[in-house]
């Protein structure tokens, strides 16, 4: 991983597992600040996009640049919010104490008291909207609260890339728009930018600056309206494909 | 009778509250972590192959504190290496384990009872029997202690951030396969102490009971471990009471101590339940 001025530089990446290519040549950039939506059917290769540019899965060729990164070595300068993790009601954790874990989690020893710690953990409690609920045990919070805990867990160190797994799987409409809504406030405000996976682009349309997406082993990228069309979706997928526009929504399809 | 006469005065009796107690407080706060991690099975593997070296040290008249926790510290380091992330895998190479481990127990124990044609031993590996520890292992038993406090102490923070996810660690730079040796060792030597206590089958009512029952009713880390202490305490120091009170419900013999330990764990634990079940009027919100 070498710095760069941009927050990331995927280029000509290509990844293989258990023999199998995932993807090949897959290139994008991400400016400091952007919001960028990573959109691909299941099994299309979004995750392990994501660990690659974690520095988890290593690439057959093809290689991944970050920006000027925050605090902290290696990869805990990227924020990450993991696919489907069900924090189990058992675990004796506050929703405060989850987010205090992403700022020192891998030191070793007991945390000792500290005002700083405590303000940064509640700065940050509050600028996901977590407040009200920040004392209740994190198991016993509803999957849209959780969500918003884990983004402050990796957001709390101050990174300049947020990767997230498919945020929105799990939640109803209504708590997956204020998720989106809340992820393009905090991009702004804090000089993050933010990698997004999510199957279906709709949620994302009003928010996105850049769209990666991701199919048949290739990806296209660039403003949502250069890639979300009829021909460049056709030459991507190499067989004929609607792209349909429905009032403010988009339905892609086989022909 | 409750506090029948003697009972702080008793050799044999403040041998079992230090050694007991020792094995109480370390296996609350290793035992929070076990079932956080989802290890309980491990647990008790560990146990079972711990008696292995408990059954040999009385073949060989060595110090069997030595026996049972180096058996289950060889035992720690195999689970600990093969590093299974597949919990069917990790429970299946467990239950090998556990398996091969008892297959020596039953070895040595045969042995020992042909060689010295008593049955003692195999109650004392296999269920405990606190009140004939011998005072000279004391020093051992702390050390031991301490050593299985200081690793989760050292791993704290990493543990907990392991049991939100493998993957959030990962990403913070946690290095995941050596916080889970680190805790599978502190794990051997909280499951060795209790082995040596309350003995290796009913070791696993210590490490898991009191830590369940604090689970469900802390709601941060620390007093977890805390309240699983005490309850571990509570239980294991009301159960030497009990036992020793009990030589004089049935002059001539009393009750075995792992018999009351494990039946305080389960009230301790059913209590907890009731509470956490009923939060509002606990809690007074």
């Amino acid at each position: 991983m070498t710095i760069s001025p941009e927050a990331l530089v995927v280029d000509r990446l290509s990844v293989r597992l258990a023999g199998r290519m995932i993807f090949e040549d897959v290139s994008f950039t991400l400016a400091r600040e952007e919001f960028c939506g990573l959109i691909g059917a299941n099994g299309s290769g979004k995750t392990t996009l994501l660990r690659t540019i974690l520095g988890f899965t290593r690439p057959v060729s093809g290689e991944v640049r970050m920006g000027p990164v925050g605090e902290g070595p290696g990869p805990a300068a990227v924020g990450y919010v993991p696919q489907k993790i069900l924090l189990d009601p058992q675990l004796p954790l506050r929703a405060r104490d989850v987010v205090a874990l992403g700022l020192d989690g891998r030191r070793l020893g007991l945390p000792l008291p500290s005002k700083a710690r405590q303000a940064r953990v509640d700065e940050m409690l509050g600028a996901v909207g977590a407040a009200d609920f920040a004392e209740r045990r994190v198991g016993d919070l509803s999957g849209g609260q959780q969500q918003r805990i884990l983004v402050a867990h990796a957001l709390v160190r101050r990174p300049r890339l947020l990767l997230l797994d498919e945020p929105l799987a799990n939640l109803d409409v209504r708590s997956a728009a204020e998720i989106v809504a809340l992820l393009r406030q905090l991009c702004d405000t804090y000089h993050v930018a933010v990698l997004l996976s999510a199957h279906d682009m709709n949620p994302l349309l009003a928010y996105m600056d850049r769209i990666v997406y991701l199919a048949n082993g290739h990806a296209a990228s660039g403003r949502t309206d250069e890639v979300v069309r009829t021909d460049v979706l056709s030459r991507l997928y190499g067989h004929p494909i609607d792209v349909i526009h429905i009032r403010d929504r988009v339905v892609v399809m086989a022909q | 009778m409750i506090f029948a006469p003697g009972f702080l005065t008793n050799g044999p009796v403040l041998t079992a509250i230090v050694v007991g107690g020792g094995a109480a407080i370390v296996s609350g706060v290793v035992g929070v972590f076990t079932i956080m991690r989802g290890q309980s099975f491990a647990g008790h593997a560990l146990a079972d192959v711990s008696s292995a070296g408990g059954s040999a040290s009385f073949l060989l008249g060595v110090n069997p504190l030595l026996g049972f926790t180096g058996m289950a510290v060889i035992a720690a380091a195999i689970m600990g290496f093969a590093d299974m992330r597949d919990p069917r895998e990790r429970d299946l190479l467990t239950g090998i384990v556990l398996g091969a481990g008892l297959g020596l127990t039953a070895l040595f124990l045969y042995f020992d009872i042909t060689s010295m044609s008593t049955s003692g031993a195999a109650i004392t590996v296999l269920f405990g029997s606190m009140f004939s520890i011998p005072a000279a292992i004391i020093p051992l038993t702390l050390t031991v202690a301490a050593g299985a406090i200081a690793a989760i102490v050292a791993a704290y923070r990493p543990l907990l951030v392991s049991s939100l996810s493998a993957e959030l660690a990962e990403v913070q730079g946690v290095r995941s396969r050596l916080i889970g040796l680190v805790y599978v060792l502190a794990l051997s030597l909280a499951v060795a102490l209790s082995a040596m206590t309350i003995g290796a089958i009913l070791s696993t009512a210590l490490l898991i009971g009191p830590a369940a029952a604090a689970l469900r009713l802390a709601n941060r880390p620390g007093w977890a471990v805390v309240l699983a202490v005490a309850i571990g305490l509570a239980a294991t120091w009301g159960g030497i009471l009990l036992a020793y009170d009990s030589f004089y419900w049935t002059p001539g013999h009393g009750w075995p101590v792992s018999f009351f330990i494990v039946t305080l764990v389960l009230v301790f634990y059913v209590m907890a339940a009731v509470l956490r079940a009923h939060p509002a009027e606990v809690r007074g919100t």
